[in-house]
């Protein structure tokens, strides 16, 4: 039996801001993690990551991270997501700050 | 201080051109990321897990006051107000964006700075003791060699796709203040037995994923023969080193696999070669160089203020003695300007406070400053009947703690807060316990001890050699700190030991809370520093602290 997929979002740096931006079900970039599409396919996944990658003009190394989806929208399941999330622990900057 | 020449200046203004147009043409489409990276690399700039960094080089660590204010300026006009001062005499920028990036250069290039190799595979910023020129142990300044290799590494067509980065640093101080064993190549400044000024030449040291100390190549290199001599080393390694295997590709590796008798047999055959190369035209340009570091004119006052402050106020005097070195000139002393407040980032510098700082350098320090590896700033020529204004000024923006050296005097490499390469975060672990031990007001009992902290095996922050280093890892998807003691980064260089397995975030400060009582219960007198006690006592004592003795009965059964 295959492993179990665990469902993912796709994630890059924006070119310009440099900032963490996530790929939505409509193949916008959103800032918010909330409006991400969570993929569950693991075909559809890797297509859309193809495809997110040769976006080159707008974002900079695009990756597939893993989230936990649940009622509130997809939550990262590892530290280094959740920072990228969020921003910085030292000073209020970064997303933690625009969400204010 | 060194100031840019016509040439330095049109070649600085070029590349800023060229970069200004490099980055137009990632924006409209003509390169890609994977074109444009090695390009943004070459002039400084990162892409970090929030935003891109800029990494701007401080030249063997020392700043005017303009320079400091531009950097102020930077700080405030294109990122949040504040610069990140490295263990490589650096500053970064943490927040610039991309199409800023080219005024942020132009603006670095009016005070004569840029951020030219501060990255990518060539040889990077050359680093000095950051009392060069000033302490009392100093045989000569290491500054001008450090100039003179800056503009020999500085666009080298030889040596610009390196097997990997190359790291120099220099000392001209028996006391070993800028790691040199730690580096690719460090240079000692020694005299021979005739008394003519020359270099030690150690090679192959580095820490990272595979710490080694460096070796002695040379023992003694004649003055004149430094750069073909560099040039030679440099491109040995450039064709032996291994570009199959990035962990593998450093001259310490190439060192360790070859022998240090076989590169040094290699480096003399290159170097007989190459030095006929050299006419003579380096020589009359380290003189040039040489000038433009003459020692500022020291005046001879009183230092009745400095005493009297001494006498009467307890802070000034808790600041004096833990902040002030050993000056070559009478009546003169080595500030240091803790970037360590309790709770602070280490190496944080606000604009505000940067401003304060290049006032003081201004009016009282001869306009120097320096950036210690150490990520804290000096001010290297100050008169002692100054100090009590000095303090009072920097009391006033929160940069007079009393700390240098000392538990709290912390090194922290950004971690997972910042970097894109970090497998957990530093800065916390840093401000966590710098403010439990100012909480517990063990800080001076404790006495001199380094903490070195790194957020990745690549040890930007130095962790191996520290008194105590601690090293945070990714265990699972959760973050882990191992601690190694007895690391040592002066001229007694030595790699820190592993205590054993790592722990949480929650329970890092305990243990090192463990580590400093055992040390406290350990040593024979108040006067034995923490590295000392390790040495005598080893690691057993330490270990039983943090583990207890069922876990070591466990392991021996």
């Amino acid at each position: 039996m295959p492993a179990i997929f665990t469902p993912k979002v796709i994630t890059a740096n924006a070119l310009l801001e440099g900032d963490v931006v996530y790929l939505t079900q409509d193949d916008t970039w959103s800032r918010n993690l909330k409006d991400a599409d969570v993929l569950t396919d693991e075909a559809d996944a890797q297509i859309r990551l193809i495809d997110a990658s040769a976006r080159s003009s707008e974002v900079v190394g695009v990756y597939l991270a893993d989230v936990s989806p649940d009622a509130k929208g997809p939550t990262p399941t590892h530290f280094r997501e959740a920072f990228r999330m969020r921003g910085p622990s030292n000073y209020p900057h970064g997303k933690q700050s625009e969400a204010l | 201080m060194y100031r840019y020449t016509d040439f330095d200046a049109a070649f600085v203004a070029e590349r800023n051109t060229q970069f200004r147009a490099q980055v137009e043409r990632r924006i409209d489409g003509s390169l890609t990321e994977d074109e444009f990276k090695p390009l943004r690399l070459m002039n400084g700039l990162y892409l970090q897990l929030h935003a891109y960094m800029l990494r701007v080089a401080i030249p063997y660590g020392t700043l005017n006051s303009a320079q400091m204010r531009q950097l102020a300026y930077i700080a405030e006009r294109w990122d949040k107000g504040y610069g990140h001062f490295t263990t490589r005499q650096n500053i970064q920028f943490n927040w610039p964006t991309l199409r800023d990036v080219p005024d942020m250069l132009d603006a670095l290039a009016e005070v004569q700075m840029h951020a030219i190799q501060t990255s990518g595979n060539t040889i990077r910023n050359v680093t000095a003791d950051h009392f060069a020129g000033a302490a009392a142990d100093e045989i000569a300044d290491p500054r001008p060699v450090a100039e003179l290799i800056r503009q020999w590494s500085t666009d080298h067509p030889e040596f610009q796709f390196l097997p990997r980065k190359f790291k120099i640093a220099v000392t001209g101080s028996p006391n070993d203040r800028a790691v040199t064993k730690a580096h690719d190549i460090g240079l000692r400044m020694v005299r021979n037995e005739a008394g003519e000024p020359g270099f030690e030449v150690i090679v192959g040291g580095g820490l990272g994923r595979t710490p080694m100390i460096g070796k002695i190549v040379r023992d003694f290199l004649p003055e004149s023969d430094l750069l073909p001599y560099l040039e030679a080393v440099v491109s040995v390694w450039n064709l032996l080193g291994r570009r199959d295997n990035k962990y593998k590709s450093r001259i310490k590796i190439t060192v360790h696999e070859h022998g240090i008798d076989d590169i040094r047999a290699r480096v003399e055959e290159r170097f007989a070669l190459l030095r006929s190369a050299f006419t003579g035209v380096d020589q009359q340009l380290y003189a040039q160089i040489k000038s433009d570091f003459e020692p500022p004119a020291f005046n001879n006052r009183d230092v009745a203020p400095f005493d009297q402050a001494y006498a009467n106020d307890p802070v000034f005097r808790s600041w004096a003695d833990t902040n002030l070195s050993a000056h070559r000139a009478p009546g003169h002393a080595i500030a240091q300007i803790s970037l360590k407040a309790h709770g602070a980032t280490p190496g944080d510098a606000s604009a505000d406070q940067m401003r304060v700082m290049a006032d003081l350098a201004e009016r009282y320090g001869h306009d120097e400053l320096r950036i210690s590896h150490e990520q804290n700033v000096v001010l290297p020529h100050v008169h002692k009947a100054d100090l009590p204004a000095i303090h009072a000024a920097l009391k006033a923006v929160d940069l007079a703690t009393a700390n240098i050296g000392k538990i709290s005097d912390i090194i922290a490499c950004p971690g997972m807060d910042y970097c894109a390469l970090a497998t957990a975060r530093s800065i916390p672990i840093a401000q966590e316990i710098a403010t439990r031990f100012d909480q517990l007001k063990l800080e001076h009992e404790v006495g001199d001890l380094k903490i070195k902290i790194s957020g990745c095996i690549n040890a930007c922050g130095h962790h191996h050699v520290g008194h105590i280093g601690i090293l945070g890892l990714d265990r699972a998807g959760v973050e882990n700190y191992q601690i190694t003691l007895g690391g040592d980064h002066t001229e007694n260089a030595a790699v820190g030991q592993r205590t054993g397995p790592g722990f949480s975030a929650d329970e890092i400060v305990p243990a090192i809370e463990r580590i400093v009582d055992t040390y406290l219960s350990e040593r024979d007198s108040a006067d034995e520093p923490f590295i000392d006690t390790f040495r005598r006592v080893g690691m057993t004592p330490f270990k039983t602290a943090l583990y207890g003795e069922s876990e070591k009965k466990q392991k021996a059964a």
